[in-house]
């Protein structure tokens, strides 16, 4: 492998957030293999050691706390009852194969008496496995995230370009920022069930109103970075724009996008992080069928698997954060040409 | 113009006479092959309480009775009764498992104001009242025994030292119970009330319903009741299985009381829709009642042979979720008091024996006394008022439709349905304090009560005055 293709897998590795697979592929390419070993060490070892430390120390103080229902649930516990959630999983969708299939037998069967009859197809009325929970739960935080983007970044950048709208704006964005979703939630369903009336809703007001949270509560953070990226664009620049006497829209798309684009994706990850963090707090009582809704459904279960099935909602909930921030990460990295991270 | 408009009323005229010959037909045997039912509204969502009691529906749903009539049911576990009742009304649920109170809450405008209406009460007795284990042991020194064991039933009149000891030291006694117009907030008042306790009055301001109390009460989602006892912030409190038993199970507290020795087969819980919804799908309604009436049958068939069963579906995480031993104690015909101290109880859940599905209109009736003797209706009613609210909220009517087309489909057995009633239940006498009640006449049963508000009684800040 030559050195510059070794440079080359590097980068997209670390573009990813792979980085301990640096000293691996220097090792490959023939560098200092003693060095590199230190800092695989470093970079996988450590990490590793102390996780195991962790489940250690998890599982023997897990056993020490009693709680009404039953001992605390250690890593193996948690790990059966992660297991049994899967094979739940296959269940439910056997039994949505076996829901099809008398379907498809009946309406057969209509088809057959009266060839004219309108058969109509249904979707399974089984309840949610795990997985289809968490599908929810990602969509509702995508939707929540996207509305909140959409009217971030623009009011974003009207305050960056204009001390005048800023300060118009600072004092609501103080105000509510520091909101606690579970405060927006009882208005903001008010207002969606007086709002929201169709006959044939295309989204549940269950999934709406927890969507709505999420944007309530996500978007601050966009909106303050995008509004000091663009305030702290170069005064060069700036200065180089009045010379070239370019219009509104050129100078908003050329110059000022691209320079606070670093920010606003810094805006974004945090966005996404605290709508994620918010959601299922918002699940949990607007009762979309999300992991918020599984968390606490497996509190009023209050069975002896109850604590276990909640601790794997709560790893489920910290990984699937932590690769959401990732794939900001990334796509940032591959958008800006800034080391601003 | 008139022209058209005459025709259009000659043939309203036409089909409302064709409605009728056909509904006085179904009710009057007509042809033996019932028509089939096509429901307007298929697919559903209907929403509960993790409470042992929701059994109609997830049997119903479980079993196929839906689907054998043509309906695609998603369950929903619901958060609390408040959110459950404020779903069915704005419509994100087409219907649920429903406190008996609710619908002649929601209809009288006590809490949310809305028409809601109930073709099915889905079973009787289920609720227990239990003591953290404090309590219990300051309780049980006053309380009669034999062949060491407490004799039953536990009456409140044993708790009374213990409230009046908890109020020397200026601690208020707290209790706990799940929704303001819940049976089981009528029941632990009834039961206190009868021990000499007083549970307070709800006035037109103040809606705490701890106005003069000597006991307080406020509101804890079943699900959450024994965790709430155990961290102290309430001393006992009064809810459906299976909360009681996991208490003996976790060793939190004892239940003294159950609901069946409060009132013996006292209604439960019923399913409720609303007005809006009974009109658009008069069908669909039908077809619901059909389905849980099958769901009640199955459930209490052959001498309760099923209840394994039933218990089974229950324990799943969708449905109660509970662990499956702590469901089957109460499911099962026995009852758990004291940790050890287990009896036979076999009538504690009823879902179809005895006409339990068929909503009284005498039931109606005691639920709106209990909201008048507390003040939860802040003025003195005739007796015709509380006759025409139970018309406008029990529909028999609908029940009885629903049971003719099993009957007359096979499903069913004529016997099994009270086809001669005319709601009321005889004067029943079997309560724990033996006063008796005869749904006809609810202002006379008032007046028995030494404590309750009577006649044209007021509550006026903190004082009972007329």
């Amino acid at each position: 492998m030559t050195a510059i293709t070794a440079t080359r897998v590097n980068n997209v590795l670390t573009l990813i957030g792979l980085t301990w697979f640096t000293p691996v592929i220097r090792m490959i390419a023939g560098e200092n293999p003693r060095h590199e070993l230190v800092q695989l060490w470093r970079l996988l070892g450590i990490p590793v050691i102390a996780f195991t430390v962790f489940l250690g120390l998890w599982s023997q103080l897990a056993q020490q706390v009693e709680t009404s229902l039953g001992k605390i649930p250690g890593p193996v516990a948690v790990y059966e009852e992660a297991v049994s959630l899967w094979e739940d999983h296959k269940i439910q969708r056997e039994k949505q194969d076996a829901f099809y299939e008398r379907q498809e037998k009946r309406n057969a069967a209509k088809l057959a008496e009266d060839p004219n009859t309108e058969v109509k197809w249904r979707t399974y009325t089984g309840k949610p496995s795990y997985v289809d929970q968490i599908v929810t739960s990602l969509k509702t935080v995508f939707m929540g995230f996207l509305i909140a983007t959409l009217f971030a970044v623009p009011i974003g950048i009207l305050c960056g370009l204009s001390p005048v709208f800023n300060s118009a704006m600072n004092p609501l964005i103080q105000i509510f920022k520091p909101v606690s979703p579970l405060a927006w939630l009882p208005i903001v369903t008010m207002v969606v069930s007086a709002v929201y009336v169709t006959d044939d809703p295309v989204f549940e007001k269950s999934f709406l109103n927890s969507a709505i949270t999420v944007t309530l509560c996500s978007l601050w953070p966009t909106l303050i970075n995008t509004s000091v990226g663009v305030a702290s664009i170069d005064r060069d620049l700036v200065n180089v724009g009045r010379v070239l006497q370019l219009n509104w829209t050129t100078k908003v798309m050329k110059m000022v996008l691209p320079s606070a684009l670093p920010l606003i994706f810094t805006g974004l990850r945090l966005s996404l992080g605290v709508g994620w963090m918010v959601l299922i707090a918002a699940e949990m009582l607007a009762q979309n069928p999300g992991l918020g809704k599984f968390v606490w459904d497996e509190f009023q279960n209050g069975s002896s698997h109850s604590l276990g099935k909640i601790m794997v909602a709560v790893f489920t909930i910290g990984i699937i954060g932590f690769l959401l921030d990732r794939v900001m990460q990334t796509l940032q990295g591959l958008l800006t040409f800034s080391d601003k991270r | 113009m008139t022209r058209t408009n005459d025709n259009k009323r000659y043939i309203l005229k036409i089909l409302a006479a064709a409605a009728v010959a056909l509904g006085t037909g179904a009710l009057t045997g007509g042809p033996a092959q019932a028509a089939k039912l096509t429901p307007e509204k298929e697919e559903l969502k209907f929403g509960f309480i993790k409470l042992t009691d929701m059994a109609p529906l997830a049997i119903a749903y479980e079993k196929g009775y839906f689907e054998d009539e043509g309906l695609f049911v998603t369950l929903e576990p619901q958060a609390n009764w408040k959110v459950l009742l404020d779903r069915v009304i704005d419509g994100q649920l087409d219907g649920a498992h429903m406190l008996a109170g609710q619908p002649l809450g929601a209809t009288i405008g006590f809490g949310t104001q809305a028409h809601v209406i109930t073709p099915f009460s889905m079973d009787l007795n289920g609720n227990g009242i239990t003591v953290s284990n404090e309590v219990w042991a300051k309780m049980k020194k006053h309380i009669p025994h034999k062949d060491g064991k407490p004799v039953h039933p536990i009456k409140a009149d044993y708790l009374k030292p213990v409230v009046a000891e908890y109020k020397a030291a200026g601690k208020p006694f707290k209790m706990g119970m799940v929704f303001p117009v819940s049976t089981h907030n009528y029941e632990l008042r009834y039961w206190l009330a009868a021990g000499g306790i007083h549970p307070g009055y709800y006035s037109k301001t103040d809606i705490s319903g701890q106005i003069k109390a000597d006991a307080l009460l406020s509101v804890t989602p079943p699900p959450q009741m024994p965790a709430t006892m155990e961290a102290g912030t309430i001393f006992g409190y009064c809810v459906g299985e299976p909360w009681n038993q996991q208490a003996v199970f976790k060793g939190i507290g004892v239940p003294v009381v159950t609901d069946y020795e409060i009132w013996k087969d006292n209604p439960e819980k019923v399913f409720g829709i609303t007005k809006a919804f009974s009109e658009k799908y008069p069908n669909t309604t039908l077809a619901l009642t059909k389905a849980l009436i099958r769901a009640a049958m199955w459930l209490d068939a052959n001498g309760d042979a099923n209840r394994k069963e039933a218990v089974k579906i229950l324990a799943k995480s969708e449905y109660v979720g509970a662990d499956y031993e702590v469901i089957a104690n109460s499911m099962t015909g026995t009852f758990e008091y004291e940790k050890g101290d287990k009896r036979p109880l076999p009538d504690f859940n009823v879902f179809f024996r005895y006409f339990a599905t068929y909503p009284y209109l005498s039931d109606a009736v005691w639920y709106l006394t209990q909201m008048r003797r507390w003040g939860q209706i802040p003025e003195g009613k005739p007796d015709t008022w509380y006759h025409a609210i139970a018309k406008k909220v029990y529909r028999p009517d609908i029940y009885l439709k629903a049971a003719k087309m099993l009957v007359d489909e096979g499903k069913a057995a004529k016997a099994d349905f009270p086809w001669d009633t005319d709601g009321y239940r005889a004067p029943q006498t079997e309560f724990i304090d033996g006063v008796a009640f005869d749904g006809r006449k609810p202002n006379e049963y008032l007046e028995k009560f030494p404590i309750g508000l009577k006649q044209n009684q007021v509550v006026v800040g903190a004082e009972v005055q007329g």
